[in-house]
């Protein structure tokens, strides 16, 4: 009872990374609770799915196989888990902010009166002393995230409704295999148990999912513009330096607002989380939420007009100039030295 | 042949321009310079509802937002674009509402407001971009949800096919009515305001505004009914006290805290040829590119 459960998705009979991430976040915080941690998978086809998430530290594994549970709609895998947590009263809950986690989480929260908190940047485990009541919380979920308001992260905790739910990017936390050979156990749940018919009453009539065509949480290098690129025009030069460089073009999101380039490009606590060699930043002034998806770079070179831009705090090389001067001379020289 | 339309819109401040100014010296937020906007994907969602009604005559548009007094503009906002009417959920009960309480407040009020055929949100407000509060007001009012919206194929009295934008595509859903769709940006735009309109509404007011106005458009209200913006309190709604505001919301803020960046031992440099090509040097000769 009372353990960290992971809702796992699954998508064409693969367990999705955001989930093994979580899985391995998950596992590190069972252990400071000392509790188990619980998968739960819902699909269709899920034959020895159970192999993916194992190695990964799980305890239990709940396991929901029906046709009718791929691909995802809301209202059958939302009544699972809130049976499942209802019986099993996990004291956690995470899941992937993603399009799946993003329209499940708020739903079981609803029905479990419990608090959500989107996009976490960092968890961590601690306690909580309410002054006010005279209590104290032990062992509590601090569900870290930047704040709306600039240069602020703030700790969100749910000190009496349970579970404590989450949810996190793919990329935040880091994927690590715990032993392939984990011992587990497998729980096998009876669809009838837990979904009825009527919970099929939305259907999905077609579907056209694509391969993801970039690839910018994979990259060594990633060429990155923020606002101060100053057009779709303008954002050619980067497309062109990252060209050179065999680097992947990333953005901020005001860049993304301002119709430069595509959302899927965009890096930070509402788009990716990178973590490549080199991050170049151009014209990216590195509010928090942009930050928060970078700062784990290796090296960063900040290019920009204004020599006190937060982002230069993070950065190992700090350009001071316009970007359209400086980004041609770097595609240059950077010819010049390698011929 | 029409239906009932309940869209839900939330008065944001302008998160997306956010510059420099925006901050105060001592690191909190300069609200004074972020604007009160009508929360964009909110306006995809109305333009959505907007064009139902287009379509089948009879279709009335009703915006629900709850929020403080000033919030009132949005439903001016949304009367100037073609919504029939609005209420403005508005009460100190629901101050420090996290999207739980939101949801409540919001599904309560819903209840009162008797039979709906469809309600649609945006898919997210960007004061906070937790999407939360669509499905949770879905799941409290026990009728199905079909997030990330871009486009109706098709209606009928019954049922209603969507098409859903996700992050690697598209779907086709079909889904029975009364149902909640939370909407995308990548949904059609807002149509702006129309001069008609806005020359009938300009001066729609909520009881509350009146009060504190000059006297002298007080004469319309009795004439038009329509001016008239519903205002609603926790007293209109049924509702239990310790699910409201700041006691009904689960997640509670521990500790906020500034972060203070410490500054890396930077290189500097300038656009200076020079440096530049120093630079590149360095990077090639470290492995770091090349
Ligand atoms: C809930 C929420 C979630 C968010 N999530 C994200 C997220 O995931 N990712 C993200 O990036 N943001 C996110 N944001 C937005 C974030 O707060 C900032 O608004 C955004 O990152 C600013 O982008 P920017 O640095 O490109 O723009 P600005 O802050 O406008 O900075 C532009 C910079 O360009 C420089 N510049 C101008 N001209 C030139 C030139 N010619 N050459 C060189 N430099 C130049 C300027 O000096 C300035 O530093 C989020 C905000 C909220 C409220
Ligand atoms: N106070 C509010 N009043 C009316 N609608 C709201 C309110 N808060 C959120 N919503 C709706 O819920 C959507 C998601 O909001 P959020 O969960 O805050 O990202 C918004 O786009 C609105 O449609």
């Amino acid at each position: 009872m009372n353990n960290l459960f992971v809702y796992c998705e699954v998508e064409d009979g693969v367990v999705a990374d955001v989930s093994l991430e979580l899985l391995t976040k998950g596992r590190s915080l069972a252990n400071i609770l000392k509790c188990q941690l619980e998968a739960v998978l819902i699909g269709s086809d899920l034959k020895d799915i159970e192999k993916q998430v194992i190695p990964y530290g799980a305890d239990v594994v709940h396991i929901i196989d029906d046709p009718r549970l791929a691909p995802y709609t809301t209202a059958p895998h939302a009544a699972v888990l809130i049976k499942l947590f209802g019986d099993e009263k996990p004291q956690i809950a995470l899941m992937g902010a993603t399009p799946i986690g993003r329209d499940l989480g708020p739903r079981v929260s609803s029905a479990l009166h419990s608090g959500l908190t989107a996009d976490c940047t960092s968890l961590e485990i601690g306690d909580h002393e309410d002054k006010k009541a005279g209590k104290v919380y032990k062992n509590l979920l601090y569900q870290i995230r930047p704040a709306f308001g600039g240069n602020i992260i703030a700790w969100i905790i749910n000190p009496d409704c349970r579970p404590q739910m989450a949810t996190v990017r793919e990329g935040v936390m880091r994927k690590q295999i715990l032993n392939t050979n984990y011992s587990s156990r497998v729980n096998h749940l009876v669809v009838s148990d837990y979904v009825s018919e009527t919970d099929f009453a939305v259907q999905i009539i077609e579907r056209h999912l694509e391969k993801r065509k970039i690839n910018i949480k994979g990259a060594s290098i990633v060429v990155s513009g923020g606002y101060g690129v100053g057009s779709k025009e303008n954002f050619k030069l980067l497309y062109e330096l990252a060209d050179v460089l065999g680097a992947e073009v990333g953005a901020s999101r005001a860049a993304v607002d301002a119709g430069y380039v595509d959302h899927e490009r965009q890096i930070g606590q509402t788009g990716i989380t990178v973590r490549p060699k080199l991050y170049i930043a151009c014209g990216i002034s590195g509010q928090v939420q942009h930050r928060a998806g970078m700062e784990e770079s290796a090296q960063i070179i900040s290019i920009n007009t204004d020599p006190d831009a937060p982002i230069n705090a993070l950065a190992d090389y700090v350009i001071t100039g316009d970007l359209s001067v400086i980004i041609p001379k770097m595609i240059k020289y950077y010819k010049q030295n390698t011929k | 042949m029409g239906i009932r339309i309940i869209v839900l819109a939330k008065q944001v401040p302008d998160t997306r321009n956010v510059g420099k100014d925006a901050m105060k010296a001592d690191g909190t937020v300069n609200r004074a310079v972020l604007p009160a906007i009508f929360n964009p994907e909110d306006l995809n969602a109305l333009e959505l509802a907007l064009r139902i009604k287009d379509d089948l005559p009879g279709t009335t548009v009703t915006i629900l937002t709850m929020g403080p007094g000033r919030a009132a503009e949005i439903i001016r906002e949304g009367l100037y674009r073609g919504a029939d009417d609005g209420i403005l959920l508005t009460d100190r009960a629901f101050a420090g509402s996290d999207t739980l309480a939101t949801s409540y407040a919001l599904s309560q009020t819903i209840k009162e407001m008797g039979a709906y055929d469809l309600i649609v949100a945006g898919r997210q407000a960007i004061d906070g971009d937790t999407a939360q509060v669509g499905p949770q007001v879905a799941e409290k009012l026990g009728i199905n949800q079909v997030t990330y919206v871009e486009a109706i194929l098709s209606l009928d009295k019954t049922s209603i096919t969507v098409r859903r934008r996700l992050d690697n595509g598209v779907e086709t859903v079909m889904a029975p009515l009364p149902i909640l769709l939370t909407v995308n940006s990548s949904a059609p735009d807002c149509r702006s305001r129309n001069a008609k309109l806005l020359m009938k509404y300009k001066h729609a007011r909520t009881v509350t505004e009146r009060q504190n106005e000059a006297e002298d458009y007080l004469y319309l209200y009795d004439s038009r009914p329509f001016l008239n913006i519903h205002e609603m309190t926790v007293n209109e709604i049924k509702s239990i006290p310790d699910q409201l505001g700041l006691t009904g919301s689960p997640t509670k803020v521990k500790r906020i805290e500034n972060v203070i960046l410490q500054a890396k031992d930077a290189k500097r440099l300038t656009a200076a040829d020079e440096g530049i090509n120093d630079l590149m040097k360095e990077l090639i000769e470290s492995h770091v590119i090349g």
